[in-house]
């Protein structure tokens, strides 16, 4: 092998022997090599949080979920009761001209979704006053799958994630008694007025009887955009078709833990449900960013089409178990807005999944066969 | 023999262009883990990134079949050619492996992969939760595994350049006109 050198004259001793480390300018290079290495990995450090400890990351969250929740191996960190949906959504053609999205051409587009409850305890019984949310999965057949994940309050209590965790760490159970401290809980509002504002607005809310005639909404602002490139901000909301009936505390049935899902499972034994799918259109100085303030009343609402939910299946290996409802699964013609929560939930969403994905798993609450014979 | 003691342009001019992209995937991967803030910027340049160095890796691979590298100097110790070889190999495997693996997690996760908002990638496997989980761990894995060994190639390289000034430094780094390269030709040592 012919060697390489760009000394023009054979070098006279061999370089490689450790002798050559007590060549004058050696110990300056090996501190240099060394100087070097260590910023790259004090520059590495730095990028993955260790140098932060302020830093809010992912872990963090799931930590705050654990201290609020316990730990429940294999279900959501939030939202973990909950049950799986299917059916199909039928595109009238409407939202054509403000999103070049496939799902809102006309026609129709299959759907996987999930109904749950607030909270990160799976087994935890239903209560009519809980948050439910609705979770859906458009998948038209040439691509261009569109996830959502819904609420049925009208804002998000807080701003940001930082607000988020730290009202998740203010709700730990207090060791003594076992429950979360109020005064700790009131400290957390008193110091967030935008939650205030947000949870007076939430506990004015119609509580509906069940998941059926509940409404679901995006909170989050989004972006519609056509086929030109025009952008319009919106929120959008599931809205129940069919007869809406107001909770009455009666309806809490004690003898059934979970009376709302399977309330959900008789009614679609029934017969198919349906929802409509409205889009909010912003005007300029609607806030995007800021998932705790409504729309004026009195925005343009347009009506895209009808979603019907006609099978209903218990959490198992391949159903919508194992989606993630991440909100920033989006098909080109819809975008995010610079709302900071949907940063904040799709990195959330995407930690909480790879972990119960590595779980070992155990069956939901949940189960179809039982609701018949819940009260 | 009158080979040049340089690697050849476009070997010099993958090596610097990936380093940097590799470099900065490692670091946008890292930071992304642990940003809620931003995650999702970071993530849509994270993965059209990472394909374009498995594009890269795969034009790399043919070049370097074809352009063979300078051979090392010959005073070189074997251990330390077994080192270069090996570190050299497990780079190659890794700039492949790691976008494969990061494409084969996105599939198991039933993810679709939306390149630049536009562009939508096939999967490559089925959905699995469980396989996800592991690809998951091992792209971490595979991530750190890369950066140690970037770690101890950015250490020899300067020691080539520091400390045996032995032409490998320059070999990759030099990237002078013509002239350079002629006064880089090989002349056997007398040693040798
Ligand atoms: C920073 C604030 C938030 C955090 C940290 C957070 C966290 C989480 C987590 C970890 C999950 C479980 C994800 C999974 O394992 O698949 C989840 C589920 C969910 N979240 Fe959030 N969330 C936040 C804000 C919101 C907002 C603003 C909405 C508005 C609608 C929302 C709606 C939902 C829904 C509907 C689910 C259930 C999805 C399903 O059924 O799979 N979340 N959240
Ligand atoms: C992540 C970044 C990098 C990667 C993945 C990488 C990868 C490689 C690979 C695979 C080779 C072997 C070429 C072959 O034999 O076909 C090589 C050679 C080389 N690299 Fe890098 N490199 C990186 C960064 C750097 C840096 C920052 C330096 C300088 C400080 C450097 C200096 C060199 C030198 C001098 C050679 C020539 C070694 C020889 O003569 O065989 N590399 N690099
Ligand atoms: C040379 C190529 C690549 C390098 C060096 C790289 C590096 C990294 C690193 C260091 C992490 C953070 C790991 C952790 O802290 O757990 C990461 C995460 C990730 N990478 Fe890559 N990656 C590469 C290619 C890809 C490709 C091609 C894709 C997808 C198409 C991809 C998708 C991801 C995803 C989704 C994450 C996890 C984000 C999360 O935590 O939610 N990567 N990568």
């Amino acid at each position: 092998m012919k060697p390489r050198s760009s000394t023009p004259s054979p070098a006279p001793s061999n370089p490689y022997r450790l002798s050559s480390l007590r060549r004058r300018g050696a110990p300056l290079a090996l501190a240099g090599i060394a100087l070097a290495v260590a910023a790259v990995v004090a520059c590495f450090a730095y990028a993955g949080g260790w140098l932060s400890p302020d830093r809010l990351t992912q872990a963090k969250v799931m930590a705050a979920f654990d201290a609020a929740n316990g730990v429940h191996p294999g279900f959501r960190r939030n939202h973990a009761k909950g049950l799986c949906i299917a059916g199909s959504f039928d595109s009238n053609g409407a939202g054509e001209r403000l999103s070049s999205a496939a799902v809102f051409q006309p026609g129709r587009t299959p759907v996987v979704g999930r109904f749950a409850l607030a909270g990160g305890q799976p087994f935890a019984g239903d209560a009519t006053g809980t948050v439910r949310s609705m979770a859906l999965s458009f998948r038209p057949a040439g691509g261009g799958e569109w996830r959502t994940g819904m609420n049925d309050i009208p804002v998000f209590p807080f701003r940001g994630a930082a607000a988020f965790t730290d009202q998740l760490v203010a709700s730990r159970p207090d060791p003594a008694t076992g429950k979360p401290d109020p005064a700790r809980l009131q400290a957390f509002v008193a110091s967030h007025p935008e939650t205030a504002a947000a949870l007076a607005l939430i506990k004015a809310r119609s509580v509906t009887s069940g998941f059926a005639d509940d409404s679901y909404n995006s909170l989050d602002a989004f972006r519609f955009v056509d086929a030109q490139g025009r952008a319009t901000p919106v929120r959008w909301s599931m809205v129940a078709a069919g007869p809406v009936v107001a909770a009455t505390p009666a309806e809490a049935s004690p003898d059934d833990p979970n009376f709302l899902f399977d309330a959900m499972i008789r009614r679609v034994a029934e017969g198919p449900v349906q929802w409509h799918l409205v889009v909010t259109l912003g005007q300029p100085g609607d806030p995007t960013d800021d998932a705790t303030l409504p729309w004026p009343a009195g925005r343009e609402r347009l009506d895209l089409g009808t979603l019907t939910i006609d099978r209903v299946e218990a959490e198992a290996a391949g159903n919508c178990r194992d989606i993630n409802f991440d909100p920033l699964v989006l098909p080109p013609g819809i975008a995010p807005t610079d709302d900071p929560l949907l940063s904040a939930r799709s990195a959330a969403y995407a930690r909480s999944f790879t972990l119960r994905a590595g779980e070992p798993k155990q069956p939901s609450a949940v189960q179809l066969q039982a609701s018949g014979k819940g009260s | 023999m009158n080979r040049p003691a340089r690697f050849p342009f476009a070997s010099r001019l993958l090596h610097w262009v990936m380093a940097a992209l590799i470099l900065a995937m490692l670091f946008i991967g890292i930071a992304m883990a642990a940003s809620l803030t931003d995650y999702h910027r970071l993530v849509t340049i994270h993965e059209p990134l990472g394909l374009l160095i498995l594009v890269l890796a795969a034009v790399r691979v043919i070049n370097r079949l074809l352009a063979p590298p300078p051979p090392l100097p010959a005073a070189m110790p074997r251990p330390m050619r077994l080192a270069a070889h090996g570190s050299h190999l497990l780079l190659y495997l890794l700039m492949v492996a790691l976008p494969l693996v990061g494409w084969a997690m996105l599939s198991a996760a039933g993810y679709p992969i939306l390149l630049l908002g536009t562009v939508e990638l096939p999967p490559i496997l089925a959905p699995d939760a469980g396989l996800y989980a592991l690809l998951r761990s091992a792209h971490t894995v595979l991530a750190l595994l890369l950066f140690a060994t970037f770690l101890g190639h950015l250490a020899a390289a300067l020691a080539h350049a520091l400390l045996f000034r032995d032409g490998v430094f320059s070999s990759m780094a030099g990237f002078g006109g013509r002239r350079a390269a002629a006064a880089r030709r090989i002349r056997p040592r007398a040693s040798a």
